[in-house]
């Protein structure tokens, strides 16, 4: 059952890269596809075992797979750990894979390598499974590794393009500077608990909590460098403010990856990370700070960039990222049900607005500038409703279902009752505002107006085919129903996590969430609505207002626009600095290394070589006179050796 | 030698050289076919010499190999002369069957070709199995004249005339050095016979002896083209056709060292000390001579006669280390170089360009494109030749320096990997050359069976030697032990290197 669960699309990234030749087109979608939706299936039903079984207490396990390594006390195995975290991950991988699967069908039908690209997808989504059912720290790694593989590999799918590759290779960097967190924290975990293995771990958490270990002379906190070093590498892989730079230009990919990948699920798994270790930031109060206030930073600041974007995808992007820092902050005030709660539900509303975002692109002529857009809505009706919907979870509009998880979110951050959570709390509705104002404009600019699309283009604007509207029905019934359905089992009262998820009892704010003013509870609506206003006053009804607005704000619009300069300077405090290192070195290392080491060895090694081939004269003479000679040494060696030796 | 023994000849005993034999009548039968028919009935006679040699091997291994000695001690039959007839058998097999097509290339299909690589052969056959050092002289020159000749079998290329030239000229200065030693030891010991010589060199060491020994190891040490008495290899290897030049590199060298090996412990075996610093020098500046002057070569015959030469000093490596470990490395190492010369040269041949022979590693350039095929077995070949594993040239090139070391012949072993780290350079810059060079011209397609089915041997057995090295290795181990077994005389060798001391 589990099996069933995690490797079809193993099965079906392997026949479709190895034999998709063979199979042609046809056969790859359809093997990659039917792949994911059978584990998608399988994992609904593992969904409801798992949560439900016994009598409704739950019923998790874990598969025991193979030992994977062993080396003295380091033991580690090959295991699908099906707990209700996990499960609930599960669900939402193999749903919103099986939906982008069949949507690609339609999206990439102009494309030459098909059964590549549903390859990669089908890696992907295998490697993500891996890593929402690992059962240790170091399986986790393998998966962690895998998606991001994945995302390179899909993010360069257009080789072709200069900037696709360029964005491959910058997430590949960016996210290695988190990876580098994770490793280490890995490393730590192991020092400190002896095991990477998490039920080990987390019954000996409460244990440790006061445990210390000395770096370079001081003592540190362990669990807290243990905490703050995995969340280094959560932040790296979730776009965190300060690691996020690559996940806008990763929108190079093509649309059903941003979808996939860069919305609902890899980015993701920096928040699942952080939910999985819970027991172990329970004791980390320090740490839990530092993922409120990255959270709620960044949560506010992508929300400012994202009002002033034109490129669709990008907006939509920032948006992932801003929702991403609401799930931070969730995390840090230990509100997780609340995170993996908004996880779910923006992966299907998110997921929804990129495939319909993914759609108007197709049927503008692959044509992503807001700018030319405009008055479409008429010709393609169904995506225009479908993004509505979308837009709208996104915007917290009561009974969407963003307006569920985002509520509970800023509720419990709220009801922390410390500085930091109050302050994630305004943030967050700050961002809230902005959010439903650029879901606003994206939507008043690419529907409404009137159309600035030359008239070819217009002509040939279409609703796309089934295969690609099918799929964003689904998720729009996600989007519209998936917050109502499950608010009460996952932040309500009668929550699934059992022991999936630790929190202190002191430290229970999602409980405590439902007991905060009445103006707290209400006022992310109201923050919603307004924005929703302001976006129709200024794109819809005021048509001149944004640019006046531009010009009277223009430092602040100016830092928005250019994304708060961060690749700016990003590129003059590193990039640079480190390419002027690196010639310097390879200077060196040309000149200095290889002229006196392989270089130069080889030069003598040469030249030794063609001066014994000048003693091959070719004459006859001097051969047998070198044979004679070499008898004659050898001779007087014995000669000398037994006249001396022996007399 | 009494006159009884002398007169009376055990007919059954001669079982033990009925291979030899056989090969004889045939050979001689066969140049009579050829003789009435002339040069038409090439490709029959080059045919018939390789069923011959098959026959002559079912024979030769439906024999008892237990060690008997026959024609009044002359000639002598175990494992190991056994093991070492196969493996030349073989090679002359694989050295025919890829050069009949060459014959007719390059107009020298003559009948005399394949009869003469059959009288060689015999010479091989008899050298390995000689017990007495007329026995071994008669097959060494025999095996000599005939390579004499088919190395200027081509007399209107002056290469070629040349080539055979100064192999003869230095063949016969190495045979007379080689005579000269023979007649300095039946000075001193009074006899040629190898098991009378080994018991009295045991109770009788004078310098004249060392000076017999010397002589005779430096007539030996030329067959196996070790340095210093190399000189003519590169010349000769360039210069003959090169189907001869395949059969000089895959064969005549096994033979010799097989008769090296027996020379050194059952006659000379008392005389370890003094043989081992010998080889232990003509090991070392052969393989450090065959990696620095192969790196200069631009003429793929004379690169493999460099290779040669440097394979040869590590086989000596196994030589110096002695006992039966030193000695199954040898042989070990000896067949795994047979069959990836046979396979290399079977490439070499197929280097033709607009039916003329080019033998320039430049004309490889580009071949991965025009012949893919070729170009990928010559590349396994060829890191096989260089010592990466898993291929069968790594393990050759293993058992030889794990004999070393457990010798405690540290310095050889050392020098050894180093100068096989150069001489990689030669393997890999042919790789380099096919792989990423920019395309000369293509070769001609045309490539018979025969050296398709040599070539395709080779490279299985190159590749899937891992698989299952031990009926190799273990019937290596039988051939080498045989050396030791009944000669309690011989110490076990403790050699270590303060013995150059």
């Amino acid at each position: 059952m589990e099996y069933l669960a995690i490797f079809p699309p193993l099965v079906g990234f392997l026949m479709a890269f190895l034999f998709g030749r063979q199979m042609g087109d046809k056969g790859a979608q359809l093997i990659t596809c039917s792949g994911v939706i059978i584990a998608a299936f399988v994992s609904c039903v593992l969904f409801v075992q798992v949560i439900f079984g016994h009598d409704g207490h739950g019923d998790p396990r874990t598969v025991h797979l193979m030992q994977w390594m062993a080396s003295g006390d380091f033991k580690i195995n090959w295991a699908l750990r099906v707990d209700q975290l996990a499960v609930v991950m599960m669900c939402v991988v193999n749903i919103v894979s099986s939906c982008v699967h069949v949507y690609s069908v339609g999206y990439m039908s102009h494309d030459k390598c098909k059964a590549r690209f549903m390859a990669y997808l089908s890696l992907f989504t295998f490697a993500m499974l891996m890593l929402v059912t690992a059962d240790n720290l170091v399986q986790l790694f393998f998966g962690w590794e895998g998606v991001g593989v994945a995302s390179y590999l899909l993010i360069g799918f257009w080789n072709h393009k200069d900037s696709a590759n360029a964005a491959a290779i910058k997430a590949f960097v960016v996210n290695r500077v988190g990876d580098f967190g994770l490793a280490l924290g890995i490393f730590a975990a192991f020092v400190v608990f002896g095991t990477v293995q998490f039920d080990a771990m987390f019954e000996m958490a409460a244990s440790k909590a006061d445990a210390t270990m000395t770096f370079f002379g001081q003592d540190f906190h362990a669990i807290t460098v243990i905490a703050l070093l995995l969340f280094m590498g959560a932040m790296g892989k979730s776009a965190q403010l300060g690691l996020h730079t690559w996940l806008p230009d990763a929108m190079e990919g093509p649309t059903p990856v941003s979808a996939l990948i860069h919305a609902a699920t890899m980015v993701t798994a920096g928040v699942f990370l952080v939910a999985r270790m819970s027991p172990v930031f329970e004791y980390a109060p320090n740490a839990l700070l530092v993922v409120t206030l990255v959270g709620a930073a960044t949560a506010f600041v992508a929300a400012t960039i994202g009002m002033t974007q034109f490129d669709i995808k990008r907006v939509i992007a920032y948006s992932t990222m801003s929702q991403l820092g609401y799930m931070f902050f969730a995390l840090g005030v230990s509100a997780y049900g609340a995170a993996i709660f908004h996880l779910m539900t923006h992966a299907f509303f998110k997921a929804l607005l990129f495939l319909g975002a993914g759609s108007v692109i197709h049927a503008m002529s692959n044509e992503q500038d807001m700018r030319k857009m405009g008055g479409i809505w008429k010709k393609i009706p169904t995506t225009y409703v479908l993004m509505w919907i979308g837009s709208l979870a996104l915007a917290g509009m009561p009974f969407f279902a963003g307006y569920y998880s985002k509520d509970i979110i800023l509720e419990a951050a709220y009801a922390d009752h410390t500085w930091f959570g109050e302050l994630a709390y305004y943030l967050g509705i700050a961002a809230a505002v902005m959010t439903a104002f650029y879901s606003a404009r994206l939507l008043f600019m690419t529907f409404h107006g009137k159309p600035r699309a030359d008239k070819h283009t217009m002509d040939h604007v279409h609703e796309s085919p089934p295969t690609m509207l099918t799929p964003l029905m689904i998720l729009g019934t996600g989007a519209l129903f998936a917050g109502y359905l499950f608010y009460d089992k996952f932040v309500g009262h009668h929550q699934i996590w059992q022991d999936s998820i630790f929190v202190l009892p002191e430290n229970d704010t999602v409980e405590a969430a439902h007991h905060v003013p009445y103006w707290v509870k209400k006022l992310p609506i109201v923050a919603g609505a307004l924005g929703l206003v302001l976006g129709w006053v200024f794109y819809l009804k005021f048509v001149g207002l944004p640019s006046v607005f531009t010009k009277v704000f223009k430092p602040l619009h100016t830092l928005f626009y250019n994304k708060w300069y961060f690749d700016e300077i990003y590129n003059a405090v590193f990039v640079k600095p480190a390419a002027a290192f690196g010639r310097v070195f390879w200077a060196t290392d040309r000149n200095v290394v290889d002229g006196l080491g392989p270089d130069g060895v080889a030069k003598t090694s040469r030249g030794f070589g063609a001066m014994l081939s000048k003693f091959q004269t070719g004459y006859v003479f001097q051969y047998a006179f070198v044979m004679i000679i070499g008898l004659i040494a050898i001779i007087s060696w014995f000669f000398f050796k037994l006249t001396n030796g022996q007399g | 030698m009494n006159n009884e023994a002398m007169t009376s000849f055990d007919f059954s005993s001669l079982g033990a050289i009925l291979p030899e034999l056989f090969l004889a009548v045939a050979g001689l039968v066969l140049l009579v076919a050829g003789v009435l028919r002339g040069d038409k009935s090439t490709n029959f006679i080059g045919g018939a010499v390789i069923w011959c040699l098959g026959i002559a091997a079912f024979i030769l291994i439906g024999l008892e190999w237990d060690r008997v000695s026959i024609l009044n001690g002359m000639f002598v039959m175990d494992p190991f002369a056994g093991f070492m007839k196969v493996l030349v058998i073989g090679g002359l097999i694989a050295s025919v069957a890829l050069s009949m097509q060459y014959l007719h290339q390059d107009y020298i299909a003559r009948f005399e070709y394949p009869i003469l690589v059959l009288f060689s052969g015999i010479g091989m056959m008899l050298m390995i199995s000689a017990h007495d050092m007329l026995a071994l002289y008669v097959g060494l020159e025999l095996q000599s004249l005939a390579l004499y000749v088919l190395a200027s079998i081509r007399r209107d290329h002056i290469k070629s005339a040349e080539s055979g030239m100064k192999y003869f000229v230095l063949g016969a200065i190495s045979s007379g050095i080689l005579l000269f030693g023979i007649s300095l030891l039946y000075g001193y010991a009074g006899t040629t016979n190898f098991a009378i010589l080994g018991d009295t060199l045991s109770h009788n060491m004078s310098l004249g002896v060392i000076i017999g020994l010397v002589f005779v190891l430096a007539g030996v040490a030329f067959k196996i083209s070790a340095v210093p008495f190399h000189m003519w290899t590169p010349d000769v290897y360039e210069g003959a056709p090169a189907s001869v030049t395949a059969l000089f590199a895959i064969v005549p060298k096994v033979a010799a060292m097989a008769l090296l090996i027996r020379l050194l412990f059952e006659p000379f075996a008392a005389l370890q000390s003094e043989w081992f610093q010998i080889i232990w020098f003509i090991a070392l500046a052969s393989m450090v001579l065959g990696a620095f002057a192969g790196l200069a070569q631009n003429n793929i015959k004379r690169l493999m006669a460099y290779s040669s030469i440097g394979n040869m000093g590590y086989a000596l490596i196994g030589v110096a280390a002695s006992g039966a470990m030193g000695i199954t490395a040898v042989i070990v190492y000896l067949a795994i170089y047979m069959a990836m010369t046979a396979g290399v040269f079977g490439v070499i041949l197929c280097m033709r360009r607009d039916g003329n022979a080019v033998e320039n590693i430049d004309d490889l350039a580009g071949l991965s494109k025009n012949a893919p095929k070729l170009a990928y077995i010559l590349a396994i070949l060829m890191f096989s030749m260089a010592g990466i594993p898993p291929l069968a040239g790594f393990f050759g090139k293993f058992l030889i320096f794990q004999s070393a070391v457990e010798s405690g012949l540290y310095t050889l072993a050392i020098l050894g990997i180093i100068s096989s780290v150069v001489a990689a350079y030669y393997y890999l810059r042919i790789i380099k050359v096919m792989f990423f060079d920019e395309p000369a011209d293509k070769f001609d397609a045309e490539i018979s069976l025969s050296r398709k089915l040599v070539i395709g041997l080779s490279v299985i057995g190159v590749i899937f030697f891992i698989v299952n090295p031990s009926p190799l290795i273990d019937q290596s181990r039988i051939a080498a032990s045989s050396l030791f077994s009944g000669l309690d005389d011989v110490a076990t060798p403790d050699t270590a290197e303060n013995n150059t001391q």
